[in-house]
């Protein structure tokens, strides 16, 4: 198989959401053909550098995956096999790209404060930026706010995401911002709140940087922050 | 293939077979004492000659008799009306087989309105914040004209969930008369729809140029026999317990032709009918088994339908309440009553007080569309677009329908759970719960691709903003661009020559020249 012809039909199985070769995808023909974990690691083999499988074959894909979402022809569930499939291809790139000049989209740190153990939400977010180039770090659930602390001081992520379902819960959000204040981590991080009990006004009120409706808003929310401070 | 319907597991039965023999009962009783009053003569002589004792009575300058049809006669009837009716269509893959036993529901359309609703958006400002403006749907009645009977029977074409077409809208052009009402209804139909057409017919004379034109269409007196395309409503009983002169000459007619026909009866509790449940019941079946028992009298084997559109009357005005949760209770009754004979039911659903489409239409007609289906009618004349009882026909609320009865069709397929499934489930478990993330999306896709997820409501709009009239406007608008399969030129040409009456504009070869 040619360069050109692996880079193709990894976009292809991208855009397909076939993580591996048993995933059936959406074209039949693809059935029972490599997927994007298989292909990523034949392309390793054949020394493709990594720019390439990454910009040509896997953001690539994702792009299109977008575009077919806005245009309503992909559904959710079409969106995250597609970012779950690259978030994967990413883990095995993960050792080459710790040595290389490539960077990531940057390191964004998620998790559900304590007291809540709801997660679907979360893990979403987490399989969709991963998938969209963003280094995810997912603390679980039900984390204490001191956990979450010591991993900003240790990881210095350039994102927090915190999520909570509960009205019971989500006040330890705001206990989270303060004691990112008091630990003078502030500045560092920039917090990001979503969840069916949050809204705009909440995150306002408790000092986040932003309150994302669903996943593909926090996306939107993390390239304005991204735009913003190139400018 | 004839139209597949949709076949209703385990229908809701509202009466017990006991209660359903306790209405048999009670109806024969009717049959007999105090029997019918018969405006026909025509249908007088064939009861007298079968045996009914007839007696002449007199209502003012009417000529009528007084019928005592014995239970044998309607026995009899029972027994040779068919058990499976055929109503045909332009497209034969369009046809409907209705078993009077089995619960394969068709949603049609009808009933036909004098007015027709047209519906236009107009934008409104915020008078505190002139940057806020919503649009806002405007309703404007006027007469229904041919014009509208085509557009709706070309958008009622298009509709997925509609089964069959009953004429929606009384055609009141200055060029339309009593002469030539007829045979333009009927061709302005036919030529937008391959689905089956049912209709009242308004002249008696008129009846052979339909049936020919008809026979034209199908391609012969034997086709139109076994490909049936028209059947027609006949209200010949008038509530309570009158067999109208008109309508029953007419469904003589038809029955001595052979074609499908509806015994239609309508009475309102309250006023033509008992106001409590077992009373109109008892009158109802009373009515309908009559009409059977005439038809069966004119032409043994000749196809019928048990045509029920019972109704509670409004306390305020006394005039039909379609919306009344007892008119659905009704409606369930004679469904289980037309079981009982094997007969294919004709019921109602729908029907809506209100004039215009909106939350409280939405309500009335969702609530009957959804319990009458249940019980597995053959053939529910569900009203699509109707409103203000039988009174306004609206394309855009037809619309509206069709989306709720994709959600009533979905809600009705079976049950998958076997243990096939089952196991494939088993397996799909254990590996989810396995995973970190413990999410069940990885497998959504599949099944979404094969159709076994339901569609989202189409007139959801984005944000939160209420968008349903607008794009189910946009929709109806999309419908009227789509074509439809016009009857062919050759045909066309030929029932234009033959038939007289057919207002040249009908003819969209001509138009095109």
């Amino acid at each position: 198989m040619s360069e050109e012809d692996i880079i193709a039909r990894l976009k292809e199985n991208v855009i397909q959401g076939r993580k591996t070769q048993q995933d059936e995808g959406m074209d039949e023909k693809l059935s029972g053909t490599p997927g994007v974990v298989e292909l990523t690691r034949l392309a390793l083999e054949e020394k493709i550098p990594l720019e390439e499988i990454i910009n040509k074959a896997l953001t690539v894909g994702m792009r299109v995956v977008g575009e077919k979402f806005s245009t309503k022809e992909y559904f959710i569930p079409d969106m995250l096999a597609s970012a779950d499939a690259v978030g994967e291809a990413m883990d095995i790139l993960k050792p080459l790209l710790e040595v290389s000049s490539i960077e990531t989209k940057g390191k964004f740190a998620i998790a559900t404060v304590k007291g809540d153990i709801h997660d679907i939400g979360k893990n979403i977010v987490a399989i969709l930026l991963k998938g969209m180039g963003y280094e995810v770090n997912d603390l679980g659930t039900d984390v204490p706010t001191e956990k979450i602390i010591e991993f900003i001081k240790k990881e210095s992520p350039d994102y927090l995401g915190l999520s909570a379902l509960l009205t019971t819960t989500m006040t330890e959000m705001g206990v989270v911002i303060e004691a990112l204040k008091d630990s003078g981590l502030r500045d560092r991080v920039k917090v990001l709140i979503g969840g069916a009990a949050v809204s705009d006004e909440y995150a306002q009120e408790i000092g986040a940087d932003a309150y994302c409706v669903d996943s593909f808003h926090a996306i939107k929310v993390l390239d304005s922050f991204q735009r913003s401070e190139i400018n | 293939m004839p139209r597949e319907g949709i076949l209703v597991p385990n229908p809701y039965e509202r009466i017990t077979d006991e209660q359903v023999q306790q209405i048999h009962q009670a109806s024969l009783q009717i049959l007999v004492d105090p029997g019918l009053i018969c405006f026909s003569k025509k249908a007088a002589e064939i009861f007298h000659s079968n045996g009914a004792e007839v007696t002449t009575a007199s209502s003012g300058d009417n000529p009528c008799w007084h019928i005592k049809i014995p239970e044998k006669l309607v026995i009899e009837a029972l027994d040779s009306a068919p058990k499976t009716v055929k109503l045909g269509a332009r497209n034969p893959d369009n046809a409907l087989i209705m078993k009077g036993d089995e619960p394969r529901v068709y949603f049609i359309s009808g009933s036909e309105t004098n007015i027709w609703l047209d519906v236009d958006f107009h934008t409104y400002v915020r008078k505190s914040d002139r940057s806020i403006e919503i649009k806002v749907p405007e309703f404007h009645p006027r007469r229904s004209t041919l014009a509208d009977l085509c557009q709706s029977a070309h958008v009622c074409e298009h509709l997925e969930t509609l089964d069959g077409y009953i004429r929606t809208v009384n055609i009141q052009d200055e060029d339309i008369t009593e002469d030539n009402k007829d045979v333009n209804k009927f061709f302005a139909s036919l030529n937008n729809t391959t689905k089956h057409f049912m209709s009242g017919l308004t002249k008696l004379e008129q009846l052979d140029n339909v049936v020919r034109m008809a026979e034209l269409i199908a391609g012969g007196k034997e086709a139109l026999k076994e490909n049936p395309i028209i059947s027609f409503i006949t209200c010949l009983v008038k509530s309570p317990l009158q067999f109208v002169e008109d309508t029953t000459d007419t469904f003589i007619e038809v029955c001595q032709r052979g074609l499908p026909a509806v015994v239609s009866s309508s009475p309102q509790a309250g006023t033509t009918a008992p106001i409590k449940e077992a009373g109109i019941m008892a009158q109802i079946n009373a009515e309908v088994l009559a009409g059977i028992t005439l038809g069966q009298l004119v032409n043994k084997g000749t196809p019928l339908l048990y045509g029920s559109v019972p109704v509670r009357a409004r306390m305020d005005t006394l005039g039909d309440s379609y919306g009344s949760v007892e008119t659905s209770q009704y409606n369930i009754d004679c469904v289980q009553m037309a079981r009982f004979y094997k007969i294919p039911n004709y019921s109602t659903s729908g029907v809506c007080d209100t004039k215009i489409p909106g939350q409280q239409a939405s309500i009335e007609r969702l609530f009957s569309d959804i319990v009458v289906t249940l019980s597995g009618p053959q053939y529910l004349h569900c009203a699509y677009g109707l409103l203000d009882g039988n009174a306004v026909f609206c394309l855009l609320q037809a619309v509206l329908d069709d989306a709720h009865f994709q959600m009533l069709k979905f809600f009705l397929k079976p049950a998958r759970i076997n243990q096939p499934e089952l196991n494939e489930v088993l397996k799909q478990i254990r590996e989810v719960v396995a995973t970190p993330q413990k999410l069940y999306i990885g497998y959504i896709r599949q099944v979404m691709r094969s159709g076994e997820i339901s569609a989202p409501y189409p007139f959801e709009g984005d944000g939160e903003s209420d968008s349903v009239f607008a794009l189910a406007y946009q929709r109806m608008n999309e419908l009227l661009g789509k074509p439809v399969e016009h009857i062919a030129p050759d045909t066309t040409a030929k029932i234009f020559q033959e038939i007289p009456g057919l207002l040249p504009r009908l003819n969209v070869y001509r138009e095109r020249k």
